[in-house]
């Protein structure tokens, strides 16, 4: 499954591990969420990155004492119809200032990037390899937001207040 | 009128191409049925019994004649001829071919018409009060609001991919129009004591399978925190409502098992973080929405005019006048509502040689401004009184002057099982031969105001709980059977029906309907007291009597 960051495809560095995988001596790791929350102290402590697999349906809140050193947090769609973790994204980026990489997982589909995007991720494993693809195009496909998000873009109310104060300068 | 400016423009366009491609990927094979099932859903395409159905959003059912004109053009080039009005202010085409599914969208975006959450599990059309800006004593016009909530939820990053379908409603008088206690959120336009705008708030109405009517979850939500108090019922419903059942998803059932007290502290928790923010709406906002409507220049013109008065001789015109015309904060001018009841034909249909007619002729009397409403009714919102006898005279050539508006024929009705995949019975034939029994206008006349709603399913699309008929088809051991409930309403008092008993077979509803109307008719205390009133005196007993003593 191809790895879309920083709008290109990448390399993984991140290996996932189970619930009862030995912990390997050095390289990244992405730890399930429950495994996480009860080895945070000895996980944080080794060598490599680590990052945390958050299910959709845990309070996000949990995380917040462990943001500033967690380099991923990976959230997951079990089907591209569950839409939770698209709040538990904004959340993240806009309550608690997450600032590390922002994973989306599970079913990750084209039509998807544009919505995950604006609620604040930043990486993506991408279900088909032309998808990954086509991500840049794909994420170039809308030009106009109605909805203000932490992703900074600039809505449509925004723009129309600026148009009419440029206007007004002339008059 | 609301007119788009570039910015509504442009993001419709992307939206066209963006499903031009999501097409072309499924015609490829790209993409499966069950991926593309979502986003066709998503731009209001389904899967019909016979074919594609495209649903078309109308929103807060304002038209302007090009864009009806649109419809009739959508009509014509890529169905068969007709489209269906539906109960949300859509307008449904029934024979379209996916392959040119583009190109009709295409056509409406040059109008700035699109079908963006007509369907799927999204905040779907926000709809209003078909007399919305014309009514006599509206607090405020409810569609500057309505398309400031539009444009929020349309392609929101956060609930687009919610536990279940979502619907808003808006009214801003005291009588509702827009059944805003039937939707997932129901919003009343309200002053408070500093005369500031606001909303008092109602969630978790919806009918279907489990039907409900909306709690008040506040009392008062000033205009400038709408949006961010919206936002916090939807992140509260799209963290905890439930995805496990397709039946329990909807949010009336979070705010059922949750109870109405710890919802609204969810919410209330949820929008304390985020009312302080971009969310939060300047006048300058609403003031600049405000400006991209348009609002006709009224004449002053008399009460009462000379052909009023002589048009009043003709019993015809009066019939049609005393049920379709409705009073206008101008005092010259009327609301007119078009009925599309005709005895005998499917409610809300119309053709495409109707649809431009009428666009015509709302260019001549109604400033080209046309409404929609829930009832499956057009209405021309500015109709100088003095033109009220040619207006009808044109109606009646088009075979849309049926006198019929709030009469036992004007019934809401589902597609039913000649059309859908989800019905178990059929709707429309029902309606047809319930018109029939009813043809005689002096009959429907001394009934008087009756409602009756069809439902060929569980889902509700019909309304069935809140007719005051209420006629719901099911299938029962092969077979379509009609339960039949009384006493349901959709206005300010809405109510469910109750059950008058059991199911009854295909060709027995009309009769049963009959025996109903017959029993009211013999238990009226007078002449002047409706259906539901009589029904809310005596309760169901008295009907039941009668309807199951020959059964």
């Amino acid at each position: 499954m191809p790895l879309v960051n920083g709008g290109k495809i990448a390399d993984d560095s991140f290996v996932k591990l189970a619930v009862d995988t030995p912990l390997p001596e050095g390289g990244d790791i992405l730890v399930p969420a429950e495994r996480f929350v009860g080895e945070a102290d000895a996980l944080l402590e080794r060598a490599g990155k680590v990052g945390v697999i958050w299910p959709n349906n845990r309070d996000i809140a949990e995380l917040v004492p462990y943001l500033g050193k967690i380099a991923v947090v990976a959230l997951v769609f079990p089907t591209f119809r569950d839409g939770r973790a698209y709040s538990q994204a904004r959340l993240l980026r806009e309550r608690y200032n997450y600032r590390g990489d922002l994973r989306a997982t599970g079913q990750v589909l084209r039509d998807q990037f544009v919505f995950m995007l604006r609620a604040g991720f930043d990486s993506f494993e991408v279900k088909k390899q032309a998808d990954a693809e086509a991500f840049m195009q794909t994420a170039k496909r809308y030009s106009v937001f109605y909805q203000p998000t932490g992703d900074g873009r600039i809505t449509a109310l925004h723009r129309r207040m600026q148009l009419r104060h440029s206007e007004g300068v002339g008059t | 009128m609301y007119a788009y400016d570039e910015i509504d423009r442009t993001l419709v366009n992307e939206r066209v191409s963006e499903f031009r491609d999501q097409v072309k990927r499924r015609l490829s094979g790209e993409l499966t049925e069950d991926e593309f099932k979502i986003l066709r859903l998503q731009n209001g395409v389904y899967l019909q019994l016979h074919a594609y159905m495209f649903r078309v959003a109308i929103p807060y059912g304002t038209l302007a004649s090009n864009q009806l004109r649109a419809l009739a053009h959508v009509a014509r080039k890529y169905d068969r001829g007709y489209g269906h009005f539906t109960t949300r202010q859509n307008i449904q085409f029934n024979w379209i071919k996916l392959a040119e599914l583009p190109d009709a969208l295409a056509d409406l975006a040059e109008v700035g018409i699109h079908a963006m959450q007509t369907s799927g599990n999204n905040m779907r059309n926000v709809t209003s009060d078909q007399w919305a800006g014309v009514a006599p004593g509206e607090i405020e016009d409810p569609r500057i609001w309505s398309e400031l909530i539009r444009q929020h939820t349309t392609l929101h990053p956060e609930f687009s991919f919610l536990p279940r379908k979502f619907k808003i409603a808006i009214t801003a008088s005291d009588h509702d129009r827009a059944a805003i206690k039937i939707h997932d959120i129901g919003l009343k336009l309200i002053k408070n004591e500093k005369g500031e705008t606001g909303f008092e708030v109602l969630v978790g109405g919806g009918l279907g399978r489990t039907p409900f009517i909306g709690k008040t979850i506040k009392h008062f939500v000033h205009g400038r925190d709408i949006l961010s108090y919206i936002e916090a019922i939807l992140r509260v419903y799209n963290q905890y409502g439930r995805r496990d059942n397709i039946y329990k998803a909807r949010i009336k059932i979070l705010v059922h098992e949750l109870g109405i007290e710890k919802f609204s502290r969810e919410v209330e928790e949820e929008w304390q973080h985020i009312r302080n923010s971009s969310l939060q709406i300047d006048d300058e906002v609403i003031e600049d929405i405000r400006s991209r409507f348009t609002y006709p220049f009224y004449e002053k013109l008399p009460h009462n005019p000379d052909e009023l008065r002589q048009a009043a001789a003709d019993p015809d015109f009066e019939a049609w006048r005393k049920n379709s015309v409705a009073p206008h904060k101008n005092p010259g001018y009327s609301i007119v509502t078009i009925s599309l009841k005709p005895i005998g034909a499917p409610p809300g249909d119309a053709t495409a040689e109707q649809m431009d007619a009428l666009a015509d002729l709302a260019d001549k009397y109604s400033f080209g401004e046309i409404r929609v409403g829930h009832e499956q009714n057009l209405a021309l919102p500015h109709v100088a009184k003095r033109d009220l006898p040619a207006l009808w005279k044109a109606l009646d050539k088009l075979g849309l002057a049926t006198p019929n508006v709030n009469l036992i024929t004007d019934i809401i009705a589902c597609p039913g099982l000649d059309y859908c995949s989800l019905a178990n019975a059929r709707s429309i034939p029902i309606a047809q031969e319930l018109t029939r029994r009813f043809a005689n206008h002096e009959l429907a006349n001394l009934i008087g105001r009756l409602h009756i709603n069809i439902s060929g399913c569980i889902n509700a699309c019909g309304h069935h709980h809140v007719g005051h008929i209420g006629i719901l088809g099911v299938e029962k051991n092969g077979e379509e059977v009609y339960q039949i409930t009384i006493g349901g309403r959709a206005d300010e008092s809405a109510a469910l029906g109750n059950l008058i008993g059991p199911g009854v077979k295909f060709d027995e509803v009309a009769d049963v309907v009959e025996d109903i109307v017959e029993a009211y008719l013999a238990l009226r205390e007078r002449p002047e007291e409706l259906f539901m009133d009589t029904v809310k005196r005596l309760g169901v007993e008295p009907f039941k009597e009668r309807v199951y003593a020959t059964r």
